[in-house]
């Protein structure tokens, strides 16, 4: 067996797993008999998962639909199951939430074998998070994925519904459809997150827009699961109407999905321009004084930070 | 790079097999690990550079400023406080930044990105070893632990110099090689004793700022000069006091009564005959071999390198004074009615001279300046415009130090910078298992003038707001200038 690369981060606290294209950044808190048992359990959870991943790559690179062959993984069956709802309305193949799934595995392994205070999956920006009774993360947003700085803040304690984030844009290192800077989601599980924010980040466009340079997925990377489909190379100017189009077209999306209950929370960013389709448990505020020149605003029951 | 052969293609694509995935990967393009890129239909791995770059560029957040409660836009407010990189932490590697950011030891956000501590995959350490004696040739290689990490590099005056570490060894050789490598310039850079071999030379443990110990002997001295300058320094002090000295030196051994300063003080010919190359009256070249005897040569018997005196112009009694360049090793002789020297004891006023020698030398030290480039993409963690911090660092405008430390900035392109690891705190540096260094670096500029050149202006927090963090608080060094008040450093007009 292959054994993935497993090393401490130089805090001497963070564990990090890489194996192939995946990364993923983890972090337990608890008594440190606890923290070494669930990092000796990510280990061996994470050891294989990518062959057991690779054998099922033909049909998680394929378009799901309900009632579609049945995957035998336990990491391939969360990443169907957090796409089929989504199937009918548009393409979408599993593989649009194979981190947040890998995420939420590992850290299921984990809190398995030990009790944990907190702990957290990271998967290349996918996260997974695990809360006892009275804990919290405090997180920061970023607004590009390719290029963070911290936009809004919030905190997810352990009686919010939330244990799963993840982000999407066209900047980030999966392809989108649509012209989102980054969508970034709050749900029950990293999976049903990452499914999510893909499907918010596609919708968030302004289709046949001449600024918009769009190129067919197999024409970069041959094997993708998006095949000739056309995704988003480069946004050029728009307009302040256009922008908010755009996000509008994403946020509309967000709360049906947040009416299914898919989704929690939902914050649009595109050209500096930011929206927040807020959970009623979820305290989203603006990064604070450190953001100089920034206002803030409630509108419509949505945030709107503007720079 | 690692490069690997090209693997059977399909047009212009290629199929990386370095995981299970097995990517098609088009030209000019990454595979799904953005590690494996097809470069002209080459595999190459490109993550110790490019993603680690990409992190760089990706961590907005800057340097953080030292300011008073209420920031005035001056720079020299109240520097009570100066942020150093030390710890400030990088993403990498989680490259893909993450949008959320979660962790508790930064202003109470979690798991946040600040890019101030550098990854460096370019960088290495220049270590200065005060000594004469051989420790190698130009461009042999220097291991540990049976890896190559450096060659001997030109040699100094009264020094050797080795360079350590650098890009090739980090990522160009073999995992083992790069890794070793970035351990040895680890302990070397944060201070600790590192045992090294050169090829076909010495072994010698350097530590920054402590004697050097070449094969075992401890280094006391440096020499005072080289044999020729040694009798230009002391020439008057033993005149009338010997017949004729010596001075024995790997470089250039020194003759007195040939010697330009003998000749000018009027000190008689003795016919001495020293073997090696004469370059002018003198002074000579290669008396011997290089080694760790006399004077940085192989010579532990100092006759071995004179011939039979001239009997036209040497007489019995004659009296010959042979002294290394760093006083370390002497003798006296005196001729005997055949011409021979026979060794004696120095007589005390001789022996003033070659105490002075020593005094004069001094004390041998090994000495190491950490040396990195700031890239393109470490720039732009400080501004959206990174070649106008270049500009303002090379226009004295901005300040660039290392944990506080006073750096040296190449002149040309980039942002070059070279810095004395022993200005520096405690345990500076890190690394990260690319493998490449992590050392700090901080750019001390003017509010004003950092919105000019495109900064991050909405991470700047001012330094009283880190006080609630994990931080550690140290003296400042007393030989370094306050960051603030650099030298050299002034504010845009």
């Amino acid at each position: 067996m292959r054994r993935p690369s497993v090393t401490l981060l130089a805090d001497g606290h963070r564990l990090h797993l890489h194996d192939g294209p995946i990364d993923l950044v983890i972090a337990a808190y608890g008594t440190d008999d606890a923290i070494r048992a669930a990092y000796d359990a990510a280990v061996r959870r994470f050891t294989g998962l990518l062959d057991e991943l690779v054998e099922e790559l033909p049909l998680l690179r394929t378009r799901a639909r309900e009632g579609g062959p049945s995957l035998s993984g336990a990491v391939a069956r969360r990443m169907q199951a957090a796409v089929v709802p989504f199937a009918d309305a548009c393409f979408i193949s599993p593989m649009a939430a194979v981190a947040g799934a890998v995420a939420d595995e590992v850290l299921g392994a984990m809190h398995g074998a030990a009790p944990l205070a907190r702990a957290y999956v990271n998967n290349g920006g996918d996260i997974a998070l695990h809360l006892q009774r009275g804990e919290s993360f405090d997180l920061g947003l970023v607004d590009r994925p390719d290029q963070p700085s911290l936009f809004a803040r919030a905190r997810i304690a352990a009686h919010d519904p939330s244990r799963g984030i993840a982000t999407s844009g066209w900047r980030g290192r999966s392809f989108s459809l649509g012209i989102a800077d980054a969508v970034t989601v709050l749900a029950a599980s990293a999976v049903q997150a990452d499914a999510a924010a893909t499907i918010i980040a596609n919708a968030v466009d302004l289709p046949d827009h001449p600024a918009i340079a769009r190129a067919p997925a197999s024409s970069i990377k041959p094997d993708n699961d998006l095949g000739d489909i056309p995704v988003t190379r480069g946004v050029g100017p728009l307009t302040p109407r256009e922008v908010a189009r755009a996000i509008e077209h994403g946020l509309a999306f967000s709360r049906t999905l947040r009416e299914r209950g898919l989704i929690h929370a939902a914050a649009i960013h595109l050209k500096g321009e930011t929206r927040v389709l807020v959970a009623d448990a979820v305290d989203a505020r603006p990064a604070g004084p450190r953001a100089i020149g920034t206002e803030f605003a409630l509108v419509d029951g949505a945030a709107e930070a503007r720079q | 790079m690692l490069e690997a052969a090209p693997t059977p293609s399909a047009g212009d694509k290629i199929r990386c097999d370095a995981c299970p995935v097995l990517c098609y990967i088009r030209d000019g393009q990454t595979g799904a690990c953005d590690r494996y890129a097809n470069d002209g239909g080459k595999l190459t791995r490109v993550d110790p550079h490019v993603l680690l770059n990409r992190t760089l560029s990706q961590g907005g957040t800057v340097v953080p400023f030292a300011a008073g409660k209420e920031w005035d836009g001056k720079i020299l407010h109240g520097p009570e406080m100066f942020v150093t990189a030390i710890g400030a932490g990088t993403t990498y590697p989680d490259y893909k930044p993450a949008p959320f950011i979660v962790s508790a030891e930064v202003d109470g956000v979690d798991m946040v990105t600040v890019v101030t501590e550098g990854i460096f995959s370019y960088c290495g350490a220049k270590v200065k070893i005060d000594t004469d004696r051989h420790l190698g040739r130009e461009c042999a290689t220097v291991r540990r632990k049976g890896e190559a990490v450096g060659h001997v590099t030109t040699a100094e005056y009264g020094s050797q110099v080795l360079a350590v570490g650098g890009v090739s060894h980090l990522t160009g050789g073999s995992k083992h090689e790069g890794r070793v490598t970035c351990e040895t310039m680890l302990h070397l850079c944060n201070g600790e004793p590192v045992e090294l071999a050169i090829d076909d030379g010495a072994t010698v443990v350097v530590q920054a700022g402590q004697a050097p110990i070449v094969n075992g002997g401890r280094e006391e001295r440096m020499r005072v000069g080289c044999g020729s300058a040694t009798i230009g320094i002391f020439a008057r002090q033993w005149f009338g006091k010997i017949d004729d000295v010596v001075v024995v030196d790997d470089h250039i051994t020194g003759v007195l009564s040939e010697h330009q300063a003998g000749k000018f003080l009027g000190v008689k010919e003795t016919g001495i005959k020293i073997k090696g190359r004469r370059s002018t009256p003198g002074r000579y070249f290669k008396v011997a071999e290089p080694g760790t005897g006399w004077g940085g040569t192989n010579v532990s018997d100092p006759l071995s390198i004179i011939g039979p005196f001239d009997k036209a112009r040497a007489w019995p009694g004659l009296r010959l004074l042979m002294v290394s360049t760093t006083g370390e090793h002497f003798g006296y002789f005196e001729l005997d009615e055949a011409l021979q020297p026979v060794e004696r004891e120095l007589p005390a006023t001789l022996s003033e001279s070659v105490a002075r020698i020593k005094e004069n030398c001094e004390p041998s030290l090994s000495s190491v300046l950490f040396m990195a480039g700031a890239g393109g993409s470490l720039r732009a963690g400080v501004t959206e415009n990174p070649v106008r911090l270049t500009r303002s660092v090379k226009d004295s405008f901005t300040c660039v130090t290392s944990g506080g430390a006073p750096v040296y900035v190449w002149p040309g392109g980039g942002i070059t910078f070279m810095v004395d690891v022993t200005r520096m705190p405690e345990a500076s540096f890190g690394y990260v298992p690319t493998p490449a260094i992590v050392a700090p670096i901080e750019f001390t500029l003017r509010l004003s003038d950092y919105a000019a050149l495109g900064g991050h202006m909405n991470e700047v927090r001012p330094a009283a707001r880190l006080i609630d963090d994990e931080h550690r608080e140290i003296a400042p060094r007393s030989n370094n200038p306050w960051p603030f008040m650099m030298p050299g450093w002034r504010a845009r007009r």
